[in-house]
């Protein structure tokens, strides 16, 4: 009889100038079922190709400008914009999220941490919508940034709060986000952002292991 | 078609918190000058070729609403340098 091999879902993996968390993502891919692709910033790419797309930390162009604003304007970006409209889950993490505001593919915009400092710490979240990413009350994942704090104004964070888009909230605020978020999604559901780096949290020998849901919980 | 240089300065909104403005204000302050506020933003200098300046001024105008400020948090201002 014949048995057919299961499919490892396709996860492309885009790679910026600066970009320096890639090769945690293939890891963290890789460790979690998913088959990853590299992506070129300059280059194009259909979106319907992949079941996926992971946009990874770094320093995208070096933060000049802003966090995250030259890269939203690079080659790549158009065709994940593209993918964005058709449904495509994306997900941003941490430069990723950055990249991703100054796109227009998610609300609001990251600025510089409220106390000026770079913050490298384990911190305690919860999740502010129901996703399909973790049925826990609380978990607890790394953070690694200097342009962290989540900016947006009350009207559009109500907006937020009444479509159920604010997807991650810190329990103790470490940059000064407003209403202490830490990711959002997208009013599609499909495009996430956030600070905190799911990779870096994999297994117990990482400090703790509850990144893995957000990959196997990805395309879900 | 003529040459012109455009200043395009970008200012953090005033209500939004400038982190940046705040620690050199600090600074300036424990170093023992007077000021009520420092804010702290980004300059830019943009040459183009145009038949006349105001139509130099609307295509840095299309290039600071393309990138060069993100309305979410800063305003901008151009000017025509001499």
């Amino acid at each position: 009889m014949e048995t057919k091999k299961k499919k490892e879902p396709k996860i492309g993996v885009l790679r910026f100038l600066g970009t320096n968390c890639d090769q945690d993502i293939w890891e963290a891919c890789l460790a979690t079922g998913l088959q990853p692709e590299w992506l070129w910033y300059q280059d194009r790419f259909e979106g319907s190709d992949y079941d996926g797309l992971i946009i990874p930390g770094g320093f995208s162009y070096g933060d000049y400008l802003r966090s995250g604003a030259l890269a939203a304007k690079a080659p790549a970006m158009r065709d994940v914009s593209q993918a964005a409209d058709n449904g495509v889950p994306i997900m941003g993490i941490c430069n990723g999220f950055q990249i991703l505001c100054e796109a227009q593919l998610l609300p609001g915009v990251l600025m510089k941490n409220q106390n000026g400092k770079f913050i490298d710490e384990w911190v305690d979240l919860e999740e502010g919508c129901k996703s399909k990413y973790t049925n826990k009350a609380k978990f607890r994942l790394p953070i690694a940034h200097g342009d962290g704090r989540y900016f947006i104004e009350e009207g559009p964070l109500k907006e937020l709060q009444d479509n159920n888009q604010v997807w991650l909230r810190y329990f103790e605020n470490p940059n000064g986000s407003t209403f202490d978020i830490a990711g959002v999604r997208s009013e599609s559901g499909n495009v996430f952002g956030l600070m905190p780096h799911p990779e870096r949290a994999l297994f117990d020998w990482m400090g703790g292991s509850d990144g893995q849901s957000f990959f196997e919980g990805f395309l879900k | 078609m003529n040459q012109y240089t455009i200043s395009v300065k970008v200012l953090p909104r005033p209500e939004v918190l400038d982190t940046q403005g705040r620690a050199v204000e600090a600074t300036l302050k424990e170093g023992g000058l007077k000021l009520t506020q420092c804010r702290v933003g980004k300059y830019l200098e943009v040459e183009v070729s145009a038949a006349n300046q105001e139509l130099a001024l609307e295509q840095v105008r299309k290039m600071a609403d393309y990138v060069l400020y993100n309305p979410l948090i800063e305003n901008f201002e151009l000017e025509v340098k001499a």
